[in-house]
């Protein structure tokens, strides 16, 4: 528990970073540094993002997996880090 | 046919008697003659008969005597019986010397042959000559001989085969002497038709016959009920984990190996994030920082015409004057309209009584919701900005008329119910009758008949709740907080109207009590027919006596910035809220003395006139010398035909005439700050844009809509629409629709039909700088020009002055200059006249 706490906040120190959120397989956010509806609404829409990604990269080669994935938008970046198991989403705005 | 007889034997036993038929075949019989009986008769041969002369008559006895002696020797035997029947005594025997017959001697049997061969006729020589001629000439006829032709003949003759067969018809006697009729009738043959015999039938046993099979189509429709199920709703909540899920997976060994292995890449990104944004494109970012106040390459979409509106029914022949958008209800808007062509009464032979209108339309559905009557056409009005429901109009004779809408504004709502229920107000008109038509109110209050001028009034314009005006034209507080005054223009005069009723007044109201019409609303019944303005100023023009025609006018409007806390504390019974509709009959005019008069109220307006000059004059009656007037400009060449401030700034004012349009500084007294280059098309109308500051929109002859952004282009407009409207433009108006965010143009038209167009959202951008900048550069520039031009102006006094003075001075210098100059002109016209002279070419000049 207190590896989990003391490694968002390593996470959370970056400059710039907005929040972070860990979801399980299913898409259910377990924890986060968000208010609920945003966490709801990126998990549940990252989480079907990410697994067509890793679909597309296994179809293309199914050696292959999916490592990680970032989402450059206007405002910010969201980057997603899958797993066999959980994913971890951190949402950046580097010019901040 | 005749049928064949059967060939007659005798053709052939013809050919047998050949040598017997001669020409006297029964007279000659051809004998042999024995020496014996030759020397009996004594007709030896050659000795008694030679051949000249063969004839021998012998006797008929001796004949028969000789044939009874020796009877069957006897040569005369054949012709025993002959000889008897012989009538004559003699009979001829001739001697055929050539055997001519076939015998030596030859017995002529008959008297006539003896005759004609011993006695031939004695005209023989006639005979034989014509019988020699005839011998010439024609051909002797011969016999002739059968060669068969005769029994074709025979054949081809139709003989009767039978006798003919004679009936004898005859009729019953009482049918005697009665017509016949004969016809003919065809021996017809005897039919036999077939008939059935009943004695046999053939029974058939087999019969071929063919079929097709056609199947057997039907359409048939049928309907079902079933409807297809689909989701309209779907409402979904996000799964979550309970929290004593959440701390057994926070506890879990996974997410902790899960962590290890992804902190290092995240930390990664974020720093590389961190670091340098890889996605940015310099160059767009240096551009896009430009980009944001100014864009050049703006498009501009075309405006989109929301709404036609139109009212064949009292838009006929009508031109719009003015048109206003209502300020409270949203998407309503009245148009005044008049006739278009201006007719002097002597020349109208129009007995009807013609009605005169304000439309009221509902943009929504484009229908006319009310309509206000006047008693002449409607050049201008204006609603009153605290009560909406009062209307206040300009007449074409000079009239000021007042409106009071408020029984009726649940039609302008569009709420209106079905007739009976909505008017408590009895006043209501035959409305109630028929829902669909409009209703129609009459106006409630008039200006007097007898102040009327000549000239129609050109603008009307309320003024603002903050303040009123008294007599003599100071700006003091407004009690009530309502509008209670107008100010109108007229090419007479600008007027200053009050609604409420006056000390003088109120004697002569109460006393001529006169009944309204029936349905007219009764709030301004106390202005009675006597209404008159409070004061009228005139601008004068500088130089001459006249005065001059202003046509519309401007105003600043004032808000109010204190709370008027002093001085309320009087009639409390006049000094209604706002939200209680205002008993006008009550409101009463107060001294001057009571009023606290309002320092900072700007009393200047700017007046169009119909010189084309834009006078800005100051109202406030305090010095009566001629200075009312502060400035007066001349700028424009034709009628100015429109005066508008900026809802952006309170001090620009733009003014629009036919060829050119102007933007005044309130305050910039020596001219305007901008002029527009004249156009090729008369411009009719303009109004400021509602969404931007820079923007004006004009109104040309031509029926096209011209957008003007000084920032841009000084020059010429930004955008033209050419066309949007087919006739003439002759108001536009702008309003900004607060629920929707859109900014529409009311713009109408010379044929009285309005259009509403929403800008295009091109249209809607602020922008930052704002004309103020623009507008402060002008405003020096205008200033430097006309510095330079009044130094120039002095310089060239100085040079005039200067000049007379200095003429006595250098007259003798150039007197001296001037002969020698004249001196040589001279010699070279005398030069010239010879040469041409030479040349023959010498033309005497004209006489100076």
């Amino acid at each position: 528990m207190a590896e989990v706490e003391e490694t968002l906040k390593r996470i959370q120190g970056q400059k710039g970073v907005q929040g972070i959120i860990i979801v399980n397989a299913e898409g259910i956010p377990i924890k986060t540094t968000m208010d609920n509806t945003s966490t709801v609404q990126y998990a549940g829409l990252l989480h079907q993002l990410v697994l067509k990604a890793r679909s597309t990269v296994r179809d293309i080669d199914p050696q292959n997996d999916l490592t990680f994935m970032r989402v450059r938008s206007k405002k910010n970046e969201i980057m997603i880090a899958p797993d066999k198991d959980y994913f971890l989403i951190v949402i950046q705005n580097p010019s901040d | 046919m005749p049928p064949k007889r059967p060939k007659s034997g005798k053709g052939s036993s013809g050919s047998k008697r050949k040598s017997k038929d001669d020409d006297d075949p029964d007279d000659i019989f051809p004998m042999v003659l024995t020496s014996a009986t030759q020397q009996l008769f004594g007709c030896r041969a050659d000795e008694d008969v030679t051949g000249e002369s063969p004839y021998k008559l012998l006797r008929k006895d001796d004949i028969v005597q000789d044939m009874k002696k020796r009877a069957a020797v006897s040569d005369f035997s054949p012709v025993k019986q002959t000889v008897l029947d012989y009538p004559e005594d003699e009979i001829l025997l001739v001697f055929d010397r050539d055997f001519l017959y076939g015998q030596s001697f030859y017995l002529v049997l008959t008297p006539e042959a003896k005759e004609r061969i011993l006695h031939p006729p004695k005209p023989e020589t006639a005979e034989a000559e014509v019988i020699e001629n005839d011998a010439i000439k024609t051909p002797e006829p011969r016999q002739w001989i059968s060669q068969g032709s005769e029994q074709e003949i025979e054949n081809e003759c139709v003989k009767e085969t039978r006798e003919k067969l004679c009936i004898k018809f005859s009729r019953v006697r009482r049918k005697f002497g009665a017509p016949v009729c004969f016809s003919d009738h065809n021996a017809d043959f005897i039919e036999c038709p077939s008939y059935k015999d009943s004695r046999f039938s053939i029974k058939q046993m087999q019969r071929d016959c063919g079929l097709q099979a056609v199947p057997t189509l039907q359409s048939s429709s049928a309907q079902t009920q079933r409807k297809v199920l689909r989701n309209i709703h779907t409402q979904y909540t996000p799964r979550e984990l309970s929290d004593e899920d959440k701390e057994n997976i926070h506890q879990s060994e996974s997410l902790r190996n899960f962590l290890k292995t992804v902190t290092p890449r995240v930390l990664h990104a974020l720093q590389q994030a961190e670091i340098m944004d890889e996605f940015t494109d310099d160059r767009k970012a240096l551009s896009s920082a430009a980009k944001d106040d100014d864009s050049n390459e703006q498009v501009y979409e075309d405006l989109m015409l929301v709404r036609v509106l139109a009212n064949r029914a009292y838009t006929k022949d009508k031109t719009i004057r003015c048109i206003n958008w209502h300020p409270t209800i949203q998407g309503v808007i009245a148009v005044a309209l008049t006739e278009r062509r201006e007719t002097q009464l002597n020349e109208s032979t129009d007995l009807t009584v013609k009605q005169h209108f304000i439309l009221f339309y509902s943009c929504k559905n484009s229908t006319t919701l009310l309509l206000l009557e006047g008693p002449d056409g409607i050049f201008a009005f204006d609603f009153s900005p605290s009560d909406p429901n009062i209307i206040v109009g300009g007449c074409a004779n000079g009239q000021v008329v007042l409106w009071d809408i408020s029984a009726y504004v649940t039609y302008l709502q569009g709420t209106q119910p079905g007739g009976k229920k909505s008017s408590v107000n009895t006043d209501t008109f035959a409305s109630d009758d028929k829902d669909k038509k409009t209703p129609v109110v009459r106006f409630c209050a008039a200006s007097s008949g007898e102040s009327v001028q000549e000239a129609p009034i050109t603008d009307v314009q309320w003024l603002p709740p903050t303040f009123e005006v008294t007599k003599t034209g100071e700006a003091v507080e407004n009690k009530n907080k309502i509008s209670v005054q107008f100010v109108t223009c007229s090419p007479c005069a600008i007027m200053f109207w009050d609604v409420r009723v006056s000390k003088q007044w109120s004697s002569w109201a109460s006393g001529k009590k006169h009944t309204t019409a029936h349905s007219v609303s009764e709030t301004f019944k106390h202005l009675g027919r006597w209404w008159k303005p409070l004061f009228k100023i005139t601008p004068p023009m500088i130089n001459t006596r006249r005065d001059y025609s202003p046509l519309k006018f401007s105003l600043e409007h004032y808000t109010c910035t204190d709370d008027n806390t002093a001085g309320t504390t009087d009639d409390p019974a006049d000094g209604e809220s706002s939200e209680v509709v205002p008993d006008y009959s009550q409101l009463r005019t107060r001294s001057a003395q009571t009023l606290k008069p309002l320092e900072d109220v700007n009393t200047r307006m700017y007046v169009g006139t119909q010189e084309g000059v834009v006078v800005y004059t100051d109202w406030k009656q305090d010095n009566k010398e001629s200075g009312h007037l502060h400035n007066a400009k001349s700028l424009h060449h034709g009628v100015v035909n429109t005066v508008q401030r900026s809802p952006f700034y309170k001090d620009t004012i733009l003014t629009i005439e036919d060829w050119n349009f102007a933007i005044w500084k309130e305050g910039v007294t020596d001219g305007p700050i901008f002029t527009s280059p004249t156009s090729e098309t008369a411009y009719t109308a303009g109004c400021c844009s509602p969404s931007r500051s820079t923007d004006f929109f004009i109104g040309n002859e031509d029926g096209s809509i011209e957008v003007w952004d000084l920032l841009k282009k000084t020059k010429e407009p930004v955008q033209v629409y050419k066309h949007v409207i087919k006739a003439r433009i002759t108001c536009i108006k702008s309003w900004s629709a607060t629920t929707s965010k859109h900014y529409y143009l009311a713009v109408s038209d010379d044929v009285a039909a309005v259009f509403v167009f929403r800008l295009p959202k091109s249209l809607y951008k602020k922008e930052s700088l704002g004309l103020e900048k623009f507008f402060e550069l002008e405003e020096d520039r205008l200033k430097d020009f006309q510095r330079r031009v009044a130094k120039m102006k002095k310089e060239a006094d100085e040079l005039r002055k200067k000049g007379e003075t200095n003429k006595q001075i250098k007259t003798p210098e150039e007197q001296k200059e001037e002969e020698i100059e004249m001196k040589e002109y001279k010699e070279y016209l005398t030069l010239e006249e010879n040469i041409l002279k030479g040349l023959g070419l010498w033309q005497a000049p004209a006489e100076a």
